[in-house]
């Protein structure tokens, strides 16, 4: 294999597995700040042995989550020394400011860990915004990155030299603010979900005495209110991305619809296979119109067609089944929180309310395809940009390394992955058998 | 001063201060798996204290210096990042395993000396792997062919320099993690375990220097021109030697509680040492970022990047000193905490 390969499966590897752990930090520490706004507002102390308990979650995910950031960060410049030479010439600046907020979250979760009991309330609750601030800022300023990487500005390139730079607008470029947008939403919605998984799979314990019900019920309800307005917003959001693709990289959009011919009254096309033989998605769903009207409110709108570009520039094709992934898991877990809230709602008066076994297992399944949902979109996007690394300036073959041993090192950290995911789910499971609710709540006398 | 060398003044800073804080941070996770073994269990948990809060902090200033080399000097990229692809590896692998397992050890029982074993023991080799990167940097180690450039490993092996400069990343760790551990466990109102790790430093503190001295002599053969840059720098150097006698002595200084000496002053005056005797090895090194083919000039940002990069900083600090001040106030000073133990986290 070579080189180039190697780096993208080195690399995608890496991003894929640190993205699991990034994600629900940046979702579970909002959950803490909730609980514990919640806790002074309700002065109910059920959130308070939420928050001890999420915030001990977030603890072990970090011990992978920093490291693997680590990793990731690092293995850019190792891998793509060509693409970090422009980096640093052009759009270092979010890099730069991004390590600030990684000061502001890990600061503030060793005060809010190891201080909570010395802290006055107010400053507890700063400090657990403080942490999610700190989350959130890493992912929006990450994606400030990954988004001009799409649409690459604020600099000119004369004769292979990069003149005229503008951090700022590189920054700031056209894709920003709807990508970013997206992946806030997404990463709120998922780590929402994991947590209505976990309370759903509590639920269906046969065992749990009427207390423990209940600060299950009570956190399944809160997350899934939770999940349910951030998975509309996702759909907002994933919207206005789309659109940015028909106006900013229409050769992605097209990719992502297995859209061959320009037309206008385009189709979308539901899953099937892309096939450049055919001209044509094999086996797919067609929608006629649907593609333009989703681009623009209007059926008469032109969306360009793969067969416009040079071959040489297309993605892989294998991307239109991520899109489709993705579009439809967002789909589906509106489908499941608004169900699951619809069916609470009517019902919520009866004695001894209990979901039913099919909306709890529906609801532990939300939380894997959540987290389906953020791979096959990163991946997608990732992809997607192929053969490009920096869209329509620098090739993926023109980024990589040449050094020699990536398989070896591939294959290590490929296994130090598989360790770590066996090894951090044990811990989280053996960790909260050993500390039962029970226990906690007892502790902390709610 | 001109934007290049206010750049690689940076860097050094970055450098020196990652230097320091991630000696401290991975020789105390060392002692934390070493005295937990020996069943000094104060020695130990006070060694937890200061690293379950700690560690995270620590490492971002890791992921700081990286980023901030690679924005400033982006020309240095493409070589460094060739050459050096093992070795990084190598130690992201190491480092992985080490947060990782010491969390872990933190959140269970059962397994938490096989993990502490783990970890303790990866924290040890990083810095020897990182300061071993030093002498590959001068030259004399890499080769081209078919316009790739390989270290040679083989003669990197066989050289004297890459020995000396692992023991003297490993001495380092030690004994500056000995030295800061005396005065946190004196802080702690611990003074049995201050001793125990005073006991450490004195040992330590000689077979640093003898190793420092040995590193730069075994460059001789491998780097002739950065060596006649050391003798021009003798000043610095001297400076440096005073400051290591002055500070080491401060281990036997006057003060309120027996046997211990001065040890705030001592590690201090360590530091101090440390500072002017890797400043002086990184004016030796200048131009070179990697020998012969790097220089600073060559691998430099343009100057709006560098303007950006500078306000970045200086905001970024300005709002994160006050919380660094709180963070300080709440895990150095405070007596709860310094002498709590069963931080479960
Ligand atoms: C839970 C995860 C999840 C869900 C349900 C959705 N997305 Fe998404 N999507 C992401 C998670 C994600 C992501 C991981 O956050 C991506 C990857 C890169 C990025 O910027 O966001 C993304 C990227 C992404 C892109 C590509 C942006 C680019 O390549 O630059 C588009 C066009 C959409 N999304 C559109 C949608 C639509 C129309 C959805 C329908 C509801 C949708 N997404 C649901
Ligand atoms: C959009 C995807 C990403 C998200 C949402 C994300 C989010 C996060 C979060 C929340 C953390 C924990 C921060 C902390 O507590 O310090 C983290 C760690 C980290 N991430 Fe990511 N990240 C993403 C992609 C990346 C990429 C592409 C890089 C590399 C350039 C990266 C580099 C890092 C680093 C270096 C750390 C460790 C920081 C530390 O030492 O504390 N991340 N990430
Ligand atoms: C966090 C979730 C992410 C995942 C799962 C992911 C996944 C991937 C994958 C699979 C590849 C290989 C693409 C291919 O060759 O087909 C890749 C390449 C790459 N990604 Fe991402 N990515 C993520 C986020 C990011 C972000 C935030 C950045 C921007 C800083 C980024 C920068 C890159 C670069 C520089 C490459 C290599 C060059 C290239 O192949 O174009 N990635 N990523």
């Amino acid at each position: 294999m070579d080189n180039v390969l190697l780096s993208r499966m080195l690399f995608g590897t890496s991003m894929a597995f640190h993205i699991i752990f990034a994600t629900l930090t940046v979702g579970i520490s909002l959950m803490i700040f909730f609980s514990e706004i919640m806790r002074v507002i309700r002065k109910d102390n059920d959130y308070a042995v939420l928050a001890k308990r999420l915030t001990k979650g977030l603890a072990i995910l970090l011990g992978v989550a920093i490291p693997t950031g680590t990793i990731v960060a690092v293995m850019l410049s190792l891998l793509w020394p060509g693409f970090m030479e422009v980096v640093g010439q052009v759009i270092a600046l979010p890099f730069q400011i991004e390590i600030f907020a990684f000061f502001l979250e890990s600061l503030f979760l060793a005060i809010y860990v190891y201080a909570a009991d010395r802290l006055a309330t107010t400053m507890r609750i700063v400090s657990s915004f403080f942490i999610a601030f700190g989350a959130v800022a890493s992912a929006v300023l990450i994606t400030s990155a990954h988004s001009w990487m799409n649409t690459p500005q604020g600099f000119d390139v004369v004769n292979g030299e990069i003149t005229n730079v503008d951090p700022l607008a590189a920054a700031l470029s056209t894709s920003f603010w709807s990508t970013s947008l997206h992946v806030v939403s997404t990463a709120y919605m998922t780590g929402a979900f994991v947590l209505v998984a976990v309370a759903a799979f509590k639920l269906f314990k046969p065992s749990l005495t009427k207390r423990e019900r209940n600060y299950h019920h009570k956190g399944l309800i809160l997350t899934l209110v939770f999940a349910f307005l951030m998975s509309l917003w996702t759909g907002l959001t994933g919207h206005d991305t789309t659109v940015m693709l028909y106006e900013e990289i229409p050769i992605k959009l097209a990719a992502a619809e297995g859209l061959f011919e320009t037309q206008s009254n385009a189709p979308l096309t539901l899953f099937g296979v892309p096939s450049p033989e055919a001209n044509e998605v094999i086996g797919g769903l067609e929608i006629p119109g649907m593609l333009s009207w989703l681009a623009t409110y209007s059926t008469d709108a032109v969306i360009q067609g793969l067969n416009d570009f040079p071959q040489e520039n297309w993605p892989p094709l294998i991307v239109h089944t991520l899109f489709n992934v993705m579009v439809f898991i967002g789909g589906g877990l509106i489908g499941i929180s608004g169900i699951g809230l619809l069916y609470w709602f009517i019902k919520r008066k009866q004695e001894d309310f209990r979901f039913p076994k099919w909306l709890l297992a529906a609801f532990v399944a939300s939380g894997p395809l959540a987290m389906i949902g953020i791979e096959t979109g990163w991946i997608f996007s990732c992809t997607g940009r192929q053969p490009w690394t920096i869209f329509d300036v620098q090739r993926t073959a023109d980024a990589a390394t040449t050094s020699g041993n990536l398989g070896i090192i591939f294959f290590l950290f490929a296994v130090l992955y598989a360790v770590l995911l066996v090894i951090t789910s044990l811990v989280l499971y053996f960790y909260f058998k050993r500390n039962p609710l029970s226990q906690d709540m007892s502790s902390l006398g709610s | 001063m001109e934007p290049v060398y206010l750049a690689i003044l940076l860097i050094w800073v970055l450098l020196f201060i990652y230097a320091v804080a991630g000696s401290i941070d991975f020789g105390t996770g060392f002692w934390a798996m070493y005295y937990e073994r020996r069943n000094n269990t104060q020695a130990s948990t006070i060694a937890n204290n200061f690293l379950s809060p700690a560690w995270k902090v620590t490492n971002v200033f890791l992921v700081l210096l990286v980023v901030a080399f690679v924005a400033l000097f982006p020309g240095a990229a493409p070589t460094l990042g060739t050459l050096m692809i093992v070795p990084f590896c190598l130690v992201l692998l190491l480092l992985t395993i080490r947060s990782a397992f010491m969390v872990y050890a933190f959140s269970t029982e059962k397994y938490s000396r096989l993990l502490t074993l783990v970890s303790g023991i990866c924290g040890l080799i990083i810095p020897a792997i990182l300061i071993s990167i030093l002498p590959a940097a001068i030259g004399g180690f890499v080769t081209i062919a078919d316009d790739r450039q390989y270290i040679l490993v083989d003669q990197l092996f066989l050289s004297p320099a890459f020995y000396t400069h692992i023991g003297f990343g490993l001495m380092t760790e030690l004994f500056i993690s000995s030295l800061f551990m005396t005065d946190y466990a004196k802080e702690a109102g611990d003074f049995e375990t201050a001793r125990t790790y005073r006991k450490n430093a004195l040992l330590l503190g000689p077979l640093t220097l003898v190793f420092a001295i040995a590193a730069i002599f075994t460059l001789i053969p491998e780097a002739s021109w950065m060596f006649a840059n050391f003798l021009d720098l003798w000043g610095w150097y001297t400076l440096s030697l005073f400051a290591f006698a002055a500070g080491y002595s401060a281990l036997w200084w006057p003060s309120k509680y027996k046997e211990l000496g001065q040890p705030r002053v001592a590690l201090l005056l360590i530091i101090v040492q440390f500072g002017l005797a890797s400043l002086a090895y990184g004016m030796a090194h200048l131009p070179y970022l990697l020998y012969p083919d790097v220089t600073i000039y060559d691998a430099f940002t343009n100057e709006t990047m560098f303007r950006y990069l500078l306000i970045g900083f200086i905001v970024g600090l300005a709002v994160l000193i006050p919380v660094f001040i709180w963070f300080w106030r709440l895990f150095f000073k405070d007596k709860a905490y310094l002498q709590g133990d069963g931080h479960d986290y």
